[in-house]
């Protein structure tokens, strides 16, 4: 532990004020000569070129900054965030790091100026791309057909249950099949988009093994199963050996099978949905695909088999050849040059889609990035990836073993898990009344990113769950490592210290019970000062 | 103006966990649990709590009403909080007569809040003692605490009853807010242990609820089923009764092992609205006991008897706490019958237990269809396994009930449960 790093650390401390309270009124960034008369006189009244309903009848309340204070304080809070500063083994996002590289791509004029509204033909580079991308998911998923539209998981899961009620509306049968089923360990969008869909929402327990049960699940399902919607493996690393059974059981009563990859890291390379028999899956290119993951735009790539494609939302980009047939490629790794000239790229719109989920193509930059990514790692590198991240989660796992107070989720089952496992700090709070939030907090103070707890309900009690995929070195892995045994070691002998924690983190602990007060709530700068004024 | 906090401690909770006893919650056990070398846990894990409480914002108003030596004042006098002590007698070695005592005399003295240190056994003797006339609040420190009053930590219940009072603070006095209060299950197990196993209160000293679980324990199959007092043997909890308890507002505040979460029951109440409004009117409902089955007459405006079956049809209640042959009675009389039964948490007994009035005689007029099984996903999510168990008294007569069945935890969302003989 003396060589730790983080121990040395503390975060810059400027407790930077909002905005929207500093500067003064009246002062400017930069000010712009008024119109000259002669020009005003040309071009008439500039508000009548805006819509009457969309005129504001005040000006918006903007902070009133020099351009100087803008920077300093934008400055001030970019060093308060912890980002790449610490180490961050964030689990069930897969949180990578996102080459420089593929930034840059995304900065090429090519890219960063051109017009969801552009003809075609002046983006066939960029339509490359997004054929590319789809062609290299379909080898990694045996799917037929992919769309980036979704701006995310949840938003990929949702267009699942839309595709879901097409396909059953097509054949008659959406008003008897109302029911999706999933598991409670699946990722939380599974059952919320299902139900939001208007389905009922069947969900099975964990059970022998840590995982859902194949006779649970043949008796949750009917003629009234519209689909099963699953992760595999789940949050706890467990991987379900039955979920070719689970899939054939689903179709057996003719409902549609979804295969989420929020957790795909650790089996890159190694199984195929569409060999296991779904119908449909689900990548999140913000986090397996090397792109960025939080606050911006993500994309959840849908792919499906051919008897779904026609449901997806257009527009599709397909590849023509010269004879005018569409994907002449076919699904192949084996990428051909770019810039064939026997291959154009064209907008398709197909016959029965859903419906957009997204504007025009989606969220382009990523679809760029996660190309730069598959194309830098290389099927072999993707599989190897998934190895790595398997053996150092193990690794993880041996040394959090003889931490005291740390015990890991089913622990019944001996089995060594997949990427990433949940664990728990319930004996730890039980034993020093520090629990897995007190431990989050204080490990911040070793300038370790927060950890994940768990996805919501908590099955394990006082949850965290490590992920380092392939990113982290072996020494960052033993530097989260120590903070962790440091932290619950100090929670026996000063809990105190861990309760109060962070010490050394710009700001204390947040009054987090205002998320849930709509009294007391404030998600614009307006509302704060509505509900509370005397802030 | 000050608040008060009742606090008692029951010395010998939690002594017989790490001593490989169920609990000690028979004097035998307390003697057995001692001779194979059980120390005592529960003042430790209750000092945690008053420290916590003693650190809080608002301390300075809070004044403990402590329960007499090992019962309360030892601990209490090291917290740093004000301390007065009940006026009521201990006796040496405490028993649960002294808990329901101490528990009483808190109630009588005004608290606004009582905090007890012990496990199901404790929550029980204070609630036989209280009843819902005085909020609970436990400090774990029990072998067992499947009842819905626990905290998840000493720590948790110290911020929890800090936070209560707080807000007690910003009331009117005498105005009670249904706001800051919501409802918890109570449950125990071995209640055949405690009617035949030497207990050192007697059944009196329970109170009228703690009598009617000594009768559902005493029935015949109950007592061929009863352990020897320090024998590990299956669980059986059993509904005793219904506390008032502190709303938290963090759901961290509770772990999962409690059977009834300390929050707001926002969430059951829309259950309970959509199960009300979707009755059949031509069929007759048995609503079993529980909080979460009455919500369901709560929402059509009923009140029945939450430790009892109740009986509703077309929008009133046709029966209060009724008997097998009632039950039965009324069953004859409509074409069609449904039962909806709630689940005891900890163990997740579906049948069997504080429901003995459906038994075989009423299954046998039931069909699998006929029955709704209702609860919160957090009760189900924490039972371990993930099995819910009845208890039908003749289950080859009933093989329907076991297998997998659907709970319904929200209007449109179902848990598919394992249900096995019990």
């Amino acid at each position: 532990m003396s060589g730790t790093r983080g121990r040395r650390y503390h975060a810059a401390v400027w407790d930077e004020p909002l905005v929207h309270e500093l500067g003064h009124p009246g002062r400017r960034g930069a000010l712009v000569p008024g119109v000259e008369s002669e020009v005003a006189a040309a071009a008439g009244d500039p508000l009548a070129l805006v819509s009457p309903t969309a005129r504001r009848r005040v000006p918006p309340a903007l902070p009133e900054l020099s351009e100087w204070e803008v920077l300093r304080h934008y400055l001030h809070l970019s060093q308060q965030t912890l980002g790449m500063m610490g180490v961050s083994l964030f689990g069930t996002c897969t949180m990578k790091y996102n080459p420089a590289l593929s930034e840059s791509l995304t900065s090429l004029p090519q890219v960063r100026e051109v017009h969801p509204l552009q003809h075609e033909d002046t983006v066939q580079g960029l339509l490359e791309i997004v054929y590319r991308l789809d062609l290299v998911l379909r080898e990694l998923s045996g799917m037929d057909r992919f769309v980036f539209q979704p701006g995310g998981g949840a938003d990929a899961a949702w267009l699942h249950v839309c595709m879901t009620r097409a396909y059953h509306a097509d054949r008659g049968e959406l008003a008897e099949r109302d029911e999706v089923v999933t598991t409670i360990q699946a990722h939380p969008c599974n059952a919320a988009t299902a139900a939001a869909a208007g389905f009922k929402v069947i969900t099975l327990p964990l059970e022998e093994g840590g995982r859902a049960s194949l006779s649970a699940l043949r008796s949750a399902i009917s003629e009234r199963t519209a689909a099963l919607m699953v992760n595999n493996p789940d949050d706890m690393g467990i991987y379900n050996p039955d979920i070719g059974d689970w899939v054939e059981s689903v179709h057996s009563v003719g409902g549609l099978c979804f295969y989420d990859h929020a957790n795909f890291n650790g089996v890159m390379g190694k199984l195929r949905a569409a060999d296991l028999g779904f119908d449909a899956c689900m990548f999140m290119l913000h986090k397996t695909f090397g792109a960025p993951k939080g606050n911006g735009p993500a994309v959840g790539a849908y792919g499906c088999t051919e008897r779904l494609a026609h449901y997806l939302p257009g527009p599709l980009v397909t590849a023509i050849g010269l004879d005018g047939k569409p994907d002449p490629q076919g699904a192949s790794f084996d990428l051909p040059a770019f810039g064939r000239a026997d291959v154009t790229f064209r907008l398709v719109e197909p016959e029965r889609g859903v419906g957009r989920v997204r504007e025009y193509l989606g969220n382009l930059p990523q679809v760029v990035k996660a190309y730069a990514w598959v194309r830098a790692m290389g099927a072999d590198g993707i599989g190897e990836a998934s190895d790595l991240s398997v053996l150092v989660s193990n690794y993880i796992d041996a040394r959090l073993r003889s931490v005291r107070g740390v015990t890991r989720s089913n622990p019944e089952v001996g089995t060594h898990r997949l990427e990433m496992c949940r664990y728990s700090l319930e004996t730890l709070a039980q034993e020093t009344g520090v629990g897995a939030v007190d431990v989050q907090h204080r490990m911040t103070d070793f300038g370790i990113d927060a950890f994940w707890l768990s996805h919501e309900p908590w099955i394990v009690p006082e949850p965290f769950t490590p992920e380092a995929g392939e990113l982290w070195s072996k020494e960052d892995v033993d530097e989260w490592l120590d903070v962790l045994a440091l932290v619950c070691a100090e929670a026996y002998e000063h809990p105190e210290v861990v309760r109060t924690a962070p010490h050394r983190q710009v700001t204390h602990r947040l009054d987090g019970g205002a998320l849930d007060d709509p009294a007391r709530w404030a998600t614009t700068w307006r509302a704060y000062r509505a509900k509370r004024p005397a802030s | 103006m000050g608040r008060l906090v009742g606090f008692l401690v029951n010395p010998v909770a939690g002594m017989g966990g790490r001593v490989g006893l169920h609990g000690t919650d028979t004097a035998a056990r307390a003697v057995e649990a001692r001779r194979r070398g059980g120390s005592p846990v529960a003042p430790l894990r209750s000092a945690r709590a008053l420290r916590r409480l003693a650190s809080s914002r608002g301390a300075d108003d809070v004044t403990v009403l402590a329960a007499p030596a090992s019962m309360g004042a030892v601990v209490a006098a090291s917290s740093g909080l004000r301390v007065r002590l009940l006026d009521v007698g201990v006796g040496n070695p405490t028993s649960a007569a002294d808990t329901a005592a101490a528990a009483a005399a808190a109630a009588g003295a005004g608290a606004d809040l009582l905090l007890f240190a012990g496990g199901d056994g404790t929550a029980a003797d204070v609630l036989s003692a209280v009843g819902r006339s005085i909020p609970l609040l436990g400090i774990p420190a029990g072998v067992k605490m499947r009842s819905g009053v626990f905290a998840a930590t000493p720590e948790a219940a110290g911020d929890l009853a800090a936070q209560h009072l707080r807000r007690l603070a910003r009331v009117p006095d005498g105005e009670v807010l249904p706001a800051l209060l919501t409802t918890a299950e109570v449950v125990d197990a071995h209640p055949a242990d405690r009617m035949h196993g030497g207990r050192s209160h007697d059944a009196d000293a329970l109170g009228e609820r703690g009598r009617r679980a000594g009768e559902w324990a005493g029935s015949d199959r109950a007592v061929q089923t009863a352990q020897p007092a320090v024998e590990p043997g299956p669980m059986a909890n059993t509904l005793i009764g219904v506390a008032l308890v502190p709303r938290a507002d963090d759901g961290r505040l509770v772990g999962t092992k409690s059977s009834t979460s300390l929050q707001g029951g926002t969430a059951l109440d829309t259950l309970a609205e959509a199960v009300a409004s979707e009755l059949d009117p031509e069929t007759l409902y048995l609503v079993g006991p529980g909080t979460t089955t009455s919500r369901v007459l709560g929402a059509l405006g009923l009140e029945g008897d939450v430790l009892g079956v109740d009986a509703v049809t077309r929008g009133e209640l046709v029966g209060v706490d009724l008997s097998e042959d009632e039950i039965l009675g009324l069953v004859d009389e409509y074409p069609r019958t449904g039962l909806i039964l709630g689940v005891i948490g900890g163990q997740g007994m579906l049948l069997g237990r504080g429901n003995q009035q459906l038994g075989p005689r009423v299954l046998s007029r039931l069909s699998p269809d006929d029955v709704t099984i209702l609860s919160s996903p957090d009760k189900l999510v924490a039972l371990r396994p993930a099995l819910l168990r009845v208890d039908a008294g003749d289950q080859a007569s009933f093989p329907w009930l076991t297998g997998y069945r659907r709970v319904r935890v929200a209007p449109r969302r179902y848990m598919m449960m394992r249900v096995d003989a019990a």
